[in-house]
């Protein structure tokens, strides 16, 4: 025997190789593509935001828990880079800094740690800080700057709309879908991510890989992304079946705005989504269908960033009615 | 313009009178008769809520006390005599004096007499580490270290001694509401009479087991040798099962059976200095 | 597709190191300790004295209800004294000490004796057996056999087998299936007679194809017995999740599987039961495995009851130098024991040992609210709010979540990404809701 005392503790005495940091970096990979993407089209205005927004977040993550709250600092555990990283992602490559950091400091300080810290925040920390930027400063959060390929550029000057907002000016101004799609981007070029966007909502694709991956390492079920898209798809196929040349056609609205982004990594946030497969669904469901009726009747082009935080606020509700189904509770069962 | 102003008035106006009487409606429809002395006694209690009475809360307890014939066997601890006297006279109703308890440790265990033979990993819980295991050391009766009764003390009356692992009670602040009672899983804590002083004498241990492997555990141990038995004036110790209880009804404080202890598991508290200590140490003293 | 249960479960790493080790027999040690409590119930009482000689097999404590069990000496020798032992919790259990007698022939081996297929005893005579020769569930729980068996007439249908032995590690019931094969279906008429049924089932998992190809070949001729082979998947060894896996039917909440006309008995039992009813062989030994990485020569052993684990560990080469935790039983649901005295007793299963490094649990974390422990629950609870319940105190609320139902299987805090100790708080949680349940039922 060693000379130190033997450990004495409840069963069960192993455990899965499954730890939360690395389920964190699991997603942090899996956002490595889409990244990478926006990188190659954005050029240095991306990497500005993204390092602004990451290393701000660990920043303020530090800060309050170290002097404000003087709890034990979790900057390692990976969720503040996640919560940087996303919040990157939903703002458009070459805000100014300054903002950047302020978004940051709500997801961070308001969102997230006000609430207890990790796993007690009820609202998705990075959509918080884009809300919080979108709604102060409208104007720099929609000037979207248009991809180019191969971008080496300091600052953009070529801005233009996203396709969803082209549509939603159009249709303002009585124009016919047949007439706004002569602008529109290519779906192929939606796809790889050639269009005018936030930072990391460019490329379908990438997005589609690395949510690939985070299903197979099993970080996430695919119950979420899968309903959120299929709701969008059939929602705005219906609008679209009944006049198409009002509404634009479902795989435009799958593939642009934040839609996939969303799905795949802001709606399926563990901490703010649904416990059970069966409040996965339901969740997604209203995630979807609050997204399509703000993009086709609110007045933002997108909505899915207010779609999640509102599903969000029922997610409480939806853990205390969609319980998993007890064994042997079928049965009335005599006491014993 | 004039009308506009005139229309809000109205419609205000209106709002605040229909709203006033569906308040004034449901307040009388459901009104709920409640005992002016419920609120009177519940002024009379200390309003710590601490449910020392047995009741959740100050006010369950003065419902309690009104809605009961016979309040004998009701007794605010933390209150004590005054507040029971005051209830009393209050409702008319009679009620038994108590005599003021304090809580004591009744074990010595600290890491250094007590070694530790094994670790515990889990919840930093008394309740739960005794469900999984006998504690970390070989003493399956002493404290188990993880302040279960200090988590329970709403009065914080209690904290634990870093250097011996072990509960301290802080006698002043102590309201003997008995909640670290309760919470000891091991029953280690006891609510003994604060006689005048607070002078207490007790056993410092509560291991049943054989001398030799009570010691074995734990230098201070009771390894019930009923030495103390022997020299108690009062016949006021017990022993069973290998361990000597002084039963505060009977013991008179004269300290006879503290020097006589081969272990040193009796604990006396507030004592002053012991004079014939520099005159004739007694055997047990001069051994050690 | 092979048959398993629907919802939940895990698939630890398996590590049956010892599934190829044939079993040993450990020599009588020279003391035996033999707790009076080894099975669920009443402790028996003690009917020998100090000084008395005792021999292999005859009674030293009497069942002490109907739910107990008599003890039987595991040896022939005298009882030194009625002292204290610790049990697997640490704390000191009344016990029987005897010294073995080196000389006397009864404490060597019995030599094997022939199989014997004829069942000469009538379905009450078995039952009555079953009872006085002390036979318990070696599958861990204790549970006196007999009182399974005492069924209404018509009760019960089928007679389930279990061969699972979902644990990591191990290989006990699987080395006893390959080799003492035809005497547990032997032991599986037996009962089938006792509990007049005509079915049988067998569940044994895929990872031991050996054992179901063997009982496949040697069930040809024998009517009414399965065998069954099962996805792998803890813990299907649960009584539970077995009849879900086998027959598709659920037992219902706060029931037993009698009330789907079920019985369920380990194949370790089933052979005692063997043993008692045809060799007429109390149950005073068990096959135990004891494993582990570090170890130098893990084993599969026949042993005493009353042998101390101190010499079971001896017997495997020794503990290694960076032992950090012993466990009685297997790693899911085992228990980590303090001190190495304790003594074998009917359920234990296995010794497991575990070095520096695999032996300390994680650090634990906020609740990230994976809901990864939702989805592992075989039981369709939520362990991260009964955590939660427990830690605040709110009981009545946890026992409306059917925090009884856990049957403690462990899954959920393998699983926990955050190394919460969801099981320690549920099983406290559970305590603390079974003594308010019971405190209501009196009032």
């Amino acid at each position: 025997m060693s000379d130190q005392p033997i450990i004495v503790s409840a069963s069960p005495h192993v455990h899965s190789d499954r730890t939360s940091r690395k389920l964190m970096f699991d997603v942090v990979l899996a956002l490595m593509p889409a990244l990478l993407v926006s990188l190659y089209v954005f050029g240095y205005s991306a990497v500005i935001t993204t390092v602004a927004a990451v290393v701000s977040c660990l920043v303020f993550e530090y800060l309050i828990q170290r002097y404000i709250l003087k709890t034990p600092v979790t900057i390692g555990d990976g969720s503040a880079l996640i919560t940087g990283l996303l919040l990157a992602f939903n703002l458009p490559a070459g805000l100014p800094v300054w903002m950047v950091i302020a978004g940051s400091l709500v997801a961070i300080g308001i969102a997230k740690l006000s609430f207890g810290g990790l796993g007690f925040n009820v609202f998705n920390p990075a959509l918080v800080g884009r809300v919080f930027l979108l709604v102060s400063f409208p104007v720099q959060m929609t000037r979207w700057p248009t991809a180019v390929e191969n971008n080496t550029r300091l600052v953009d000057a070529v801005t233009g709309a996203t396709p969803l907002g082209m549509i939603k000016e159009g249709v303002q101004f009585g124009e016919t879908m047949s007439q706004i799609s002569t602008r529109l981007p290519s779906h192929t070029d939606m796809l790889l991510g050639l269009t005018a966007g936030s930072l990391g909502e460019m490329s379908a694709l990438a997005l589609i890989l690395g949510g690939i991956y985070l299903i197979a390492r099993k970080v996430i079920s695919w119950h979420i992304p899968v309903t959120v898209l299929a709701t969008i798809a059939l929602m705005t196929g219906l609008f679209w079946w009944a006049d198409p040349e009002q509404f634009a056609n479902p795989l435009l609205h799958v593939l642009s705005g934040g839609a996939i982004l969303g799905a795949f990594y802001m709606a399926t946030d563990l901490v703010t989504s649904p416990v059970t497969r069966k409040g996965m669904v339901v969740f997604a469901i209203g995630v979807g269908v609050i997204t399509v009726v703000i993009r086709l009747f609110g007045s933002y082009p997108e909505g899915i960033s207010f779609a999640i935080l509102i599903m969000n606020a029922f997610v409480p509700l939806i853990n205390r009615y969609f319980k998993p189904k007890r064994f042997g509770a079928r049965i009335k069962a005599k006491m014993v | 313009m004039t009308d506009s102003i005139l229309n809000s008035i109205i419609l205000l106006g209106a709002l605040g009178v229909i709203a006033a009487l569906v308040l004034y409606v449901v307040s009388k429809k459901f009104h709920v008769y409640e005992d002016p002395l419920i609120a009177e006694v519940e002024e009379l209690l200390p309003a710590a809520n601490c449910a020392g009475c047995g009741f959740p809360g100050c006010r369950a307890f003065a419902e309690k006390l009104v809605a009961t014939e016979d309040i004998s066997e009701l007794f605010c601890p933390v209150g004590g005599n005054e507040v029971m006297k005051l209830v009393s006279e209050t409702l008319g109703k009679a009620v038994a004096e108590k005599d003021p308890t304090v809580a004591v440790i009744r074990c010595q265990g600290s890491c250094e007499v007590r070694p530790k033979t094994s670790e515990y990993q889990g919840p930093k819980s008394c309740a739960i580490s005794d469900l999984i295991y006998s504690g970390e050391t070989d003493c399956q009766y002493g404290c188990l270290g993880d302040g279960d009764c200090v988590a329970a003390c709403s009065f914080d009356a209690m904290y634990m001694d870093e250097a011996t692992g072990l509960p301290v009670v802080i006698t002043d602040k102590c309201t003997s509401c008995g909640m670290c009672v309760d919470a000891c899983p091991r029953n280690i804590i006891e609510m003994r009479p604060k006689k005048k002083r607070d002078l207490k004498i007790f056993v410092g241990c509560l291991n049943e087991e054989k001398g030799g492997l009570a010691k074995k555990a734990c230098s201070v141990a009771c390894i019930g040798c009923s030495k103390c038995l022997d020299v108690c004036p009062k016949d006021a110790i017990v022993i069973e099962n290998n361990l000597a209880y002084i039963d505060p009804a009977y013991c008179t404080l004269c300290r006879k059976c503290v020097p006589v202890c081969p272990t040193g598991s009796i604990i006396e508290t507030n004592f002053p200095p012991r004079k014939e200590k520099v005159a004739e140490p007694t055997k047990a003293e001069s051994d050690a | 597709m092979l048959k398993t249960f629907p919802k939940g479960g895990i698939h630890p790493p398996e590590n049956k190191i010892t599934s190829g080790r044939p079993i040993r027999r450990l020599p009588a040690p020279k003391v035996v300790y033999v707790p009076i409590a080894q099975h669920i119930g009443i402790p028996a009482e003690i009917i020998v004295d100090r000084k008395d000689k005792v021999t292999v097999g005859q009674v030293i404590a009497r069942s002490g209800g109907f739910v107990s069990s008599n003890i039987h000496s595991p040896v022939a020798g005298t009882v030194t004294k009625l002292d204290m032992v610790v049990d697997t919790r640490g704390y000191k259990k009344q016990c029987i000490v005897i010294r073995t007698d080196p000389k006397d022939p009864a404490n060597e081996d019995l030599p094997e004796e022939m199989l014997k297929t004829e069942i000469a005893m009538a379905p009450e005579e078995i039952r009555q057996r079953i009872s006085d020769f002390g036979i318990v569930g070696l599958g861990g729980a204790t549970f006196p056999s007999h009182v399974k068996l005492s069924v209404k007439e018509d009760q019960i249908d089928c007679l389930v087998v279990n061969g699972v032995e979902c644990e990591p590690y191990l290989t006990a019931d699987h080395r006893l299936m390959l080799e003492k094969s035809q005497q547990i279906l032997v032991g599986i008429r037996i009962l089938m007679r006792a509990l007049g049924v005509t079915r049988a089932i067998i569940g044994i998992e895929n990872n031991k194809c050996d054992a179901i190809d063997l009982f496949r070949k040697e069930v040809a001729g024998n009517d009414g017995i399965q065998i069954a082979a099962l996805q792998v998947k803890y813990p299907q060894g649960g009584e539970k999740q077995l009849i879900r896996a086998l027959l598709g039917r659920e037992v219902p909440k706060n029931g037993l599987p009698m009330d789907v006309g079920v019985v369920v008995h380990n194949v370790g039992t089933v052979y005692a039961v063997y043993q008692a009813v045809q060799h007429n062989r109390p149950l005073t030994e068990r096959v135990v495995t004891v494993t582990g990485k570090s170890l130098q020569d893990p084993s599969n052993f026949w042993v005493r009851i009353g042998t101390p684990i101190s010499d079971l560990l001896e017997a495997v080469g020794g503990v290694p130098e960076n032992t950090r935790k012993i466990v009685s039983g297997g790693p899911m649901m085992g228990k980590a024991l303090k001190s190495t005295d304790v003594p074998v007793t009917k359920g234990t299963s296995g010794i497991l040992v575990i070095p520096e490094g695999e032996a300390s649990r994680g650090e634990p974390r906020n609740c990230i609210r994976c809901g990864e422990c939702v989805n592992v629950c075989p039981m369709g609870l939520e362990p991260h709010l009964l955590m939660n319940l427990t830690e605040k105190g709110m009981y009545e609320k946890a026992a409306q979540e059917d925090i009884l139902t856990c049957i403690e299987c462990g899954s959920c805090s393998y699983v926990c990404p955050s190394h919460r100790p969801l099981l320690d708080y549920i099983r406290f949680g559970k305590s603390i809701s079974r003594q308010l349940a019971t405190k209501t039922a009196q009032q």
